[in-house]
């Protein structure tokens, strides 16, 4: 391309969410040149950040915005249970040291946080609350980061990138348009691969086929590729989700928060041909949602339903979308394209086993019904690339790319492989994206 | 947009509210929706009234267009806000102004004004109303005291009893059933919410008064016009005491309290209104609703035309011009009174029902409280 402008910068950041707007900050109060490049458009920036809520930090005390106490120690064996200790220890102690300081370098970065005393929250000591949710806390990092200098493009992609040891060359395109960008130092935080249907094909498989994306559509791995075709050692598991089930009526991408359905304790779920996927009662944490999504993908068209009396409707939380509603079980099975006999049987089958446990499981009696359709909702997968504890991107053949760091979900796998803990994603893109611009300021001086 | 459709946007918005409930530190609002997954009839005039547009939750807001879900929760509480304001307004021919024939409201004030123009000028000789006239009763020498007092009395208890009947409607369709010790209780946090506009204040930070910067201009420029009415208030109220029991007439001297009161609450208003209308100017117009914008500019330009013309009878009391402004004022006072009813000044009223209710449901049914992943 000959009429590319070219222009140089100490550190680019490639992604506008959480973990690019702090690596953004950092690099930029530590005294480098930054350029940010974020994939979506204004109104959409921040990735799945938008969709956030609060965050996991280790804290001694309580604080305005967090009761009690939560100790590293604490933290790292949640951290272990949940992904079976298979989880890079030295990265994982250095992200849960961070997190207790985390918070204050947020709220410095005029990130608001929500008092205990505010609105309607329930008791957290593990996590903070972001006031007014992931945008709020996206809009308030870029205000920030726009004040101090930073700057930045929405709407503009990063298409490629070379690096060796002495600097970096990235191309970025905006409608079509490229351009060269000479960087000292570059930092990947552009998230994960979900938002492309064609991978998630590949990876899952025909579960993939009518997979509802919960985040960001410009979440399309692009950045991951970049690093990886530069020989980025990959880790993780390319196959492995945080799935849950969604409202099937949701949108295709960006249903966040709201089309998640945790009422299924509360009610029975079936597939297309009326029988039941598992014991809804087996799991009633807060947590149980987490495996729905893997048993709803799993079903004929990746289809299934939630069925509650009007005891359940009261037990289940408010849902974005009112539910499909109907006087008997017949004309639910009719508004459902259910086979009525089938569904009966299944009702009549679990209305008989539930006698014997109540009150723990109630029968499907309390008339009028109401019903969702489930469709599986990935939130974000299991895969990146592989850091030090700097955010430097390790190479194959033992090697360190000095100048290219990455942060948020695109090495989050580093820590989490398998599995889920509430709060985690903010905490570590936050942190890991402010280790990573304050040593991508450091390589770049 | 037809109030079957208000209603619907509500309840969908609201509905989509509580699923997400990220916003519910921002104000009232939330809290009042938190666990419901619908929100009945009368509870979406009694929401709407309790959202004070700080528009918050708007640049907070994950579903707000281009996002599918199109979630506008301050223009759509505003829509129906102003639809409450129509519901509930007695007699109910008033709703009208709330509706397309809102330019009703300013014709009427204007017309009354000019009438009042129009009357002293054919009925007083212009060697009077030009006349400089000073000293004891020098006010009643261009309109008497019983024309003055009957326009400005009449207008004003038409106001008073309309406004009343309208909240009285509007607070009886969103009461809860609670004893009514209960309701005593919350009349102490309800009146510091109304007083200090708690809500305006974003917890501390401030308010998205014109954009995604936070900022408290809003709720000062809101205390400086309400203090300044206040003071009005206190004028007129101070002048009938010197008039019927001191026995001593207009005008006074501008160290009288009357006249002291007067001009600080005049200019003090002034200054919140410029600053109010500054904001509707300034203010990012994506969250805002046409129908709400067009009944706030009208009610703070008459306020301002009722102040602009007290201070103007203050200064050129003692010149020629003093009957022509003294004229003026009067129209705009007595016009202001009689389209009041039909305007945003049913928003303090409402808005202080829609609070106690608040404070009352805070005590005796606690929300749910949920979020978090």
């Amino acid at each position: 391309m000959s009429d590319e402008t070219t222009s140089r910068v100490d550190v680019l950041v490639a992604g506008g969410a959480a973990a690019g707007l702090c690596a953004a900050i950092a690099a930029r109060r530590a005294g480098a040149s930054v350029r940010l490049v974020e994939a979506a458009p204004a109104a959409l920036r921040g990735g799945n950040t938008r969709h956030a809520r609060n965050f996991r930090i280790a804290h001694d005390g309580p604080a305005r915005y967090v009761p009690d106490g939560y100790r590293p120690e604490e933290f790292w064996a949640d951290l272990v249970r949940v992904t079976g200790g298979d989880t890079d220890e030295p990265l994982a102690r250095t992200l849960i040291r961070a997190s207790a300081t985390i918070a204050p370098w947020l709220i410095a970065n005029g990130v608001l946080l929500q008092a205990l005393d505010q609105g309607v929250l329930p008791y957290s000591r593990r996590t903070a609350f972001l006031f007014g949710g992931g945008k709020a806390m996206v809009n308030a990092l870029y205000a920030t980061a726009r004040q101090l200098g930073v700057a930045i493009a929405c709407g503009t992609e990063l298409t490629a990138l070379r690096f060796g040891d002495d600097g970096c060359e990235a191309e970025v395109a905006q409608a079509g348009t490229g351009a060269r960008v000479i960087a000292k130092a570059v930092v990947v935080a552009t998230g994960g691969y979900q938002a492309d249907p064609a991978r998630l094909r590949i990876d899952f498989g025909a579960a993939a086929e009518r997979m509802v994306v919960r985040g960001s559509p410009y979440c399309t791995g692009r950045g991951l590729d970049l690093l990886l075709d530069a020989g980025a050692v990959p880790v993780g598991d390319p196959a492995s989700a945080h799935i849950v089930a969604v409202d099937a009526r949701g949108p295709r991408f960006d249903g966040g928060i709201v089309t998640r359905i945790t009422g299924i304790p509360h009610g029975i779920v079936v597939d297309r041909t009326a029988k039941r996927l598992a014991d809804e009662r087996a799991d009633t944490r807060r947590t149980h949602y987490a495996q729905w999504g893997a048993r709803i993908a799993a079903c004929p068209d990746q289809l299934a339903y939630l069925i509650v009396d009007q005891d359940g409707l009261r037990r289940a939380g408010p849902t974005a979308l009112p539910p499909v509603a109907a006087p008997t079980l017949a004309e639910l099975a009719r508004r459902l394209e259910l086979d009525p006999a089938a569904l009966d049987a299944t009702v009549r089958a679990f209305n008989a086993e539930a006698a014997g446990r109540e009150p723990a499981v109630r029968p499907l009696t309390a008339l009028p019904l109401a019903a969702w359709p489930l469709l599986p909702g990935l939130t974000f997968t299991h895969f990146g690339v592989a850091v030090d504890a700097r955010m430097r991107v390790l190479l194959r053949g033992d090697r360190v790319a000095p100048r290219v760091f990455a942060a948020g979900t695109a090495m989050a796998a580093n820590v989490l492989r398998h599995g889920y803990l509430a709060g985690l994603g903010v905490t570590l893109a936050a942190v890991t994206g402010r280790i990573a611009g304050e040593e991508a300021a450091r390589a770049a001086a | 947009m037809p109030p079957r459709e208000v209603v619907e946007e509500a309840e969908r918005v609201l509905r989509l509210c509580s699923a997400c409930m990220y916003c519910d530190g921002v104000c009232a609002v939330f809290p009042a929706i938190a666990g419901k997954a619908t929100v009945p009839l009368a509870d979406v005039a009694h929401i709407a009234n309790l959202c004070h547009g700080c528009r918050g939750c708007w640049y907070a807001c994950q579903y707000a267009p281009p996002h599918p879900f199109a979630v506008n929760v301050p223009q759509t509480l505003a829509a129906a806000r102003r639809l409450s304001y129509a519901d509930f307004s007695r007699p109910r021919w008033l709703a009208a102004g709330f509706g397309r024939r809102a330019w009703a409201v300013a014709a009427v004030a204007g017309g009354v004004t000019l009438l009042a123009l129009l009357l002293v000028l054919l009925t007083v000789p212009s060697g009077i109303l030009f006349g400089v006239h000073r000293g004891d009763g020098a006010f009643y020498r261009v309109v008497p005291w019983g024309a003055m007092t009957t326009a400005a009395g009449l207008s004003f208890l038409w106001a008073v009893g309309s406004i009343a009947a309208s909240t009285l409607a509007f607070w009886r369709s969103i009461a809860p059933a609670v004893p009514g010790k209960i309701v005593r209780r919350a009349l102490g946090p309800a009146l510091v919410d109304i007083v200090t506009l708690n809500n305006l204040g974003g917890g501390g930070h401030g308010c998205n008064d014109a954009g995604e910067r936070l900022s408290q201009e809003r709720r000062i420029a809101h205390h400086a016009m309400v203090a300044g009415f206040a003071l009005t208030v206190l004028s007129t109220l101070s002048a009938a005491l010197w008039h019927h029991v001191a026995g001593v007439r207009a005008p006074y001297g501008f160290w009288s309290l009357p006249v002291l009161s007067g001009t600080a609450g005049g200019v003090l208003m002034l200054a919140g209104i410029a600053g109010l209308l500054a904001l509707e100017v300034r203010a990012d117009p994506a969250p805002a609703e046409p129908g709400e914008t067009r009944l706030n500019r009208v009610f703070l330009t008459l306020l301002g035309l009722v102040a602009a013309s007290g201070l103007a009878v203050l200064a050129l009391r003692e010149t020629m011009l003093m009957g022509l402004a003294l004229t003026l004022h009067l129209g705009l006072v007595t016009g202001f009174f009689l389209v009041l009813p039909a305007s945003k000044m049913l928003h303090a009223p409402f808005r202080a029902a829609a609070l106690l209710r608040a404070a009352i449901d805070r005590i005796a049914s606690p929300p749910r409280r949920s979020g978090g992943e």
